[in-house]
């Protein structure tokens, strides 16, 4: 069987039907794991006992003729931040290098009921801090389009687990342009669904006013069917909102004609690269083509998320990384003699640097005499970004912008300096902060053959019509 | 330059965080050139436009009512001894660094 652009319905059609075993398929890509991951890095841990259960268990349904739950039988990979009970979960820390959690994330357990068999866990920038995954612990990950250059970050194992043909699918986390990025770098679909659409329990908590768990997959169509099964109110988590969950994949084919689709300038400013504006007009294009009406909108504080986002996201991280104290789980270093000594020896050991940069900034936003004129200036900030959104949501259904300013960049070539990749995520920072859902879809490649994504950004649960206007595009272009 | 090396020494105290004198340099040099860029917040007039804390502040919040009424729906129902039961005492020991089997082992927390 044809691994390459394995999709969601043909893997579980193919096991359902008998053409293959989902113990075959998954037994194929370890194989294609072990020869073709060395070069990528895209997996930290294989947990192979347990997918080959899963597998052996869809196998046996199959082989009796029952119907196969959506994902029964589909390889799909985790990413490092998201709890698997009995399999390590570093978060890409040190820290965490061995820690062994006794539950499973909500959404990972999802994926499982319905079906999925899970690979392994993937690599991400340490506590998903990053865009470039050159901030994991244990080592970077290659874009397998280019390896000299990052797959994009955090979920940068993701997207390339999925390019790289490792996994049918992945999930990823996304609190400031997480999944939407990597997935634009390496060329896949990425969704980052509303704030609160899916349950946050077991996800080792980053910011948690902006922390997303969404799918990474080659096609809108799996985006959708993922976001089905992981989407819905958790009673363990209680920002997951009891909002109704509609059926995404009957949305997805109904016309994209009529629809009205916001263009904001702020978003093809300076620092927009040539030929990724370019591919984002020849999108926009084509959507008008399909019988879009495009209406220029505009988002006047789009300029000031990313030094808003800076301060909520390092103020709320160093508030979620204090319970990394060497007492529980995770890293504890030796030979000390006070308590106050371990916490501080077992932190500054076991945290990278951008992570301790991050911590510092945080907590500097929030000390004494410097908390207004940061933190609840940047929440300030936030309401009127979101406001921004919700004015051009009156008049439009979504917004297309670029998801990045440019493609992957080399290796190495941001890393010393934590501004300029901050800046990296400056397409993708705002939709976090107001909470509402976006999707990355490859929108063509540059001279390089390096893969642009186009940014479709919606209201407050409606990730339907982002998938459909999204797979509308895909299926024309 | 908005922070000094000691804005450095004390909030690395405040975060439990030691840092090498390489990494002190490098955190003072950084956060000052964040720092510097968040600083465009300022050309904003923020007076009179509430801070936001949560996504959720904005949808779920039913404003009509009172008190934690306003939150109904973070809320779940309340069950005796809980959702689920507590993790079993061994399991929640199996993670830790060090522990008597009974409770988590840590040095000396009262210092001399």
């Amino acid at each position: 069987m044809e691994i390459k652009s394995l999709t969601i319905d043909a893997a579980r059609a193919a096991i359902q039907n008998c053409t293959i075993t989902a113990t075959a398929l998954a037994g194929s890509l370890y194989a294609k794991i072990a020869t073709d991951d060395p070069q990528i890095g895209a997996y930290l841990t294989l947990s192979k006992e347990r997918a080959l259960a899963k597998a052996a268990e869809m196998d046996a349904l199959a082989a009796k003729g029952e119907k196969l739950p959506p994902l029964g039988g589909v390889p799909v990979g985790v990413k490092d931040v998201m709890a698997t009970r009995g399999v390590r979960t570093t978060a890409g820390s040190k820290i965490l290098g061995n820690y062994i959690p006794p539950y499973d994330c909500t959404a990972v357990a999802r994926l499982e009921a319905a079906g999925a068999v899970v690979l392994g866990k993937l690599n991400c920038d340490e506590f998903a801090m990053g865009s470039s995954n050159e901030n994991s612990a244990w080592h970077p990950v290659h874009n397998p389009r280019d390896l000299s250059r990052v797959p994009g970050g955090s979920s940068g194992g993701s997207a390339a687990a999925v390019a790289a043909d490792m996994a049918v699918a992945a999930l990823g986390s996304d609190t400031g342009g997480s999944i939407r990025q990597p997935a634009s770098f390496c060329g896949v679909v990425g969704l980052m669904p509303t704030y609160g659409r899916v349950s946050r329990y077991g996800l080792i908590a980053f910011a948690s006013s902006l922390d997303h768990i969404g799918p990474l997959t080659k096609t809108v169509k799996d985006a959708a069917i993922v976001l089905q099964v992981i989407a819905g109110r958790d009673p363990m988590d209680s920002t997951s909102a009891a909002v109704a969950v509609p059926d995404y994949r009957g949305e997805l084919e109904k016309p994209v004609r009529g629809l009205k689709i916001g263009m904001a300038k702020e978003y093809f400013g300076e620092g927009l690269d040539r030929e990724v504006r370019a591919a984002i007009e020849a999108a926009i294009e084509k959507l008008a083509k399909l019988g879009c009406e495009v209406v220029p909108v505009s988002l006047p504080h789009t300029q000031y998320a990313v030094p808003a986002y800076y301060i909520v996201a390092t103020a709320e991280a160093s508030s979620n990384l204090a319970r990394f104290d060497g007492v529980r789980y995770g890293y504890r270093a030796d030979g000390v003699r006070t308590l106050s000594e371990m916490y501080r020896r077992s932190r500054d050991q076991g945290f990278g640097t951008e992570v301790k940069r991050r911590i510092m900034l945080g907590t500097y936003a929030l000390s004494a005499g410097y908390y207004d004129a940061y933190y609840l200036k940047a929440q300030r900030v936030r309401t009127l970004l979101t406001r921004d959104f919700e004015e051009a949501f009156q008049k439009v259904d979504a917004i297309v912008t670029p998801t990045s300013p440019t493609a992957a960049f080399k290796l190495g070539e941001k890393v010393d300096d934590p501004l300029a990749m901050y800046l990296a995520d400056i397409y993708t920072v705002t939709a976090d902060l107001a909470g509402i859902p976006g999707i990355s879809v490859p929108c063509g490649e540059t001279r390089e053959k390096l893969p642009i994504g186009l940014q479709i950004l919606g209201r407050h649960f409606d990730e339907a019509t982002i998938l459909r206007i999204a797979h509308a595009y895909e299926q024309a272009h | 330059m908005k922070v000094t090396e000691k804005d450095v020494v004390y909030v690395a105290d405040l975060a439990n965080l030691e840092l090498t004198d390489q990494e002190r340099t490098r955190m003072l040099r950084d956060l000052n050139s964040i720092l510097e860029y968040i600083d465009r917040l300022n050309e904003l007039d923020t007076a009179n436009v509430p801070p936001m804390a949560q996504v959720s502040d904005r949808y779920g919040v039913d404003q009509s009512k009172q008190g934690s009424e306003r939150f109904a729906y973070a809320s779940r129902e309340d069950v005796h001894q809980g959702l689920r039961k507590s993790l079993p005492h061994d399991v929640a020991l199996e993670n830790a660094p060090d522990s008597d089997g009974m409770f988590f082992k840590v040095p000396k927390v009262i210092e001399r």
